[in-house]
């Protein structure tokens, strides 16, 4: 195997006394793409967030393609604040609550970043934007603002408004947990279709099912770490831990009764 | 009781004039608000305890002391340390540092109002603090802002009448002035009501036209 993309060691998170990460040891490969499933609280969005910096980790290394963190106290290669950019810029990350800027039409919130950041030339940046929103069936939206867009819609432009500074690892936080469940599919295909395309994904999800298909590999976090790691026919299907049974039996519940409540009467 | 108006007419550019210098007190205070509220309102938030202490203790300042007490501290206590400056300037300055603190306060909650992921996800592209703080959070802080920073901008407008201590020749200054050799005090006082009510009217006007467009903008 080549050398991996991301390399985390020894990763510790802590939240004034309580310690979120204990240690997260994780390599992932030029596009693989990773479902990270586990119980709130679990620490996995917290994970999620500390490769992008969202969170400064307080201990444990990072390596990502050439950077090299090292975020000890006092750390020579502790990041400074001009690489955690550069580092941020080259990782895209899409949040549970969408997060467009209401004040900028879709467009716009496609373009501010390649322009502001990556100095693409206003033109161009506009045309890979609608070359985007086209590839996603949202071309005639492009001078709309947010609002008037659907949960599905925003989430997508979300994407796609990440996509637009060409990461080379795309982070999923939660993407479709605020989505209201006839809307959970189209974000769901255009994720399956990056996948697909060769993307470096990273996503923590509740989506068991999705998960199962898409991803090359599911990490099982419980309690601060890595609790199982591996393909997802060998995780899902054959979990080891008591714990990862269980909490796979409640997602599966919850998933029974969601279907349950969905069905339309005869 | 009678009431005599044919006076008014020779005094009406002179009403015209008192009216042009609040205008122009009120543009330029106001200016020096923005400027402060939002210095104070960054500074409220900066990382810098002493920094943040400065700023809490000039709103706690200006919000606990008289106006009128600020504009002598002003115009009469700083030519004590050698500034001397035009009752104009030092009546524009009082205003808007008072003002400019009640401003802050606006641009607080303003602030407080834009969800977290608003910069989360901006911080999350590469962009600094400084530039997310530009390009996304202030850009829609400045949109809810409108209606309570139009009452502050009346505010400091109806303020400049506090000016007529300071010798500055605003509207309720020229009234008295007029009402000294004529002796009419209720129709100049309510030609000077209606002056800055014209005034204060064409001020709610241009804010509603500020919002419209933003709420076209949506």
């Amino acid at each position: 195997m080549s050398a991996p993309l991301l390399k985390i060691r020894g990763l510790r998170k802590s939240f004034g006394e309580t310690e979120v990460l204990k240690g997260i040891d994780l390599e992932v490969g030029q596009g693989e793409v990773v479902s990270i499933i586990g119980a709130s609280g679990s620490g996995k969005s917290t994970f999620l967030r500390c490769i992008n910096v969202m969170e400064m980790p307080d201990e444990g290394f990072l390596d990502f393609a050439d950077v090299h963190f090292d975020y000890r106290e006092g750390a020579r290669a502790r990041p400074t604040d001009a690489q955690l950019r550069a580092l941020r810029a080259r990782i895209g990350m899409v949040f549970q609550s969408y997060n467009l800027w209401p004040h900028m039409t879709v467009l716009q919130n496609i373009t501010e970043a390649p322009v502001r950041l990556r100095g693409v030339p206003r033109r161009e940046a506009e045309e890979e934007a609608r070359a985007l929103l086209a590839r996603i069936g949202l071309l005639e939206k492009q001078d709309a603002y947010p609002s008037k867009l659907s949960g599905g819609q925003q989430q997508r432009v979300a994407i796609v408004r990440a996509l637009a500074m060409k990461p080379e690892v795309m982070l999923f936080d939660e993407v479709t947990s605020a989505l209201d469940p006839e809307l959970v599919g189209e974000v769901l295909t255009l994720m399956a279709q990056l996948a697909r395309e060769g993307m470096t994904m990273l996503l923590v999800t509740h989506e068991i099912d999705f998960a199962r298909e898409v991803s090359s590999r599911v990490l099982f976090f419980d309690n601060g770490v890595i609790a199982e790691d591996g393909p997802p026919d060998a995780v899902l299907r054959t979990p080891r831990s008591e714990r990862l049974r269980g909490f796979l039996a409640r997602m599966l519940h919850r998933d029974a009764i969601d279907t349950a409540h969905g069905e339309t009467p005869a | 009781m009678t009431f005599t108006w044919s006076d008014l007419a020779n005094y009406g550019p002179g009403f015209l004039n008192a009216a042009g210098i609040v205008f122009g007190i009120t543009i330029c205070a106001i200016l020096v608000s923005w400027a402060t509220g939002l210095a104070v309102a960054l500074g409220n938030r900066s990382e810098l305890r002493a920094v943040r202490g400065l700023a809490a203790f000039y709103v706690w300042f200006i919000r606990g002391t008289p106006t009128l007490i600020q504009i002598f501290l002003i115009y009469f206590g700083l030519p004590q340390f050698g500034l001397r400056i035009s009752p104009f300037t030092a009546g524009f300055i009082a205003l808007g540092l008072n003002s400019g603190a009640y401003v802050a306060e606006i641009i607080r909650s303003g602030l407080s109002a834009i969800p977290k992921g608003q910069t989360e996800s901006a911080l999350a592209l590469g962009f600094s603090r400084r530039e997310t703080m530009q390009r996304i959070i202030l850009p829609q802080v400045c949109r809810i802002i409108v209606p309570p920073i139009t009452n502050e901008a009346i505010t400091t407008l109806k303020n400049t009448s506090l000016l007529s201590t300071i010798t500055v020749v605003e509207l309720t200054l020229y009234a008295q002035t007029i009402i000294a050799r004529t002796y009419r005090p209720f129709e100049f006082y309510i030609s000077a009501a209606i002056v800055y009510l014209v005034l204060t009217t064409v001020l709610s006007h241009l804010a509603t036209r500020v919002e419209k467009r933003y709420a076209a903008m949506s």
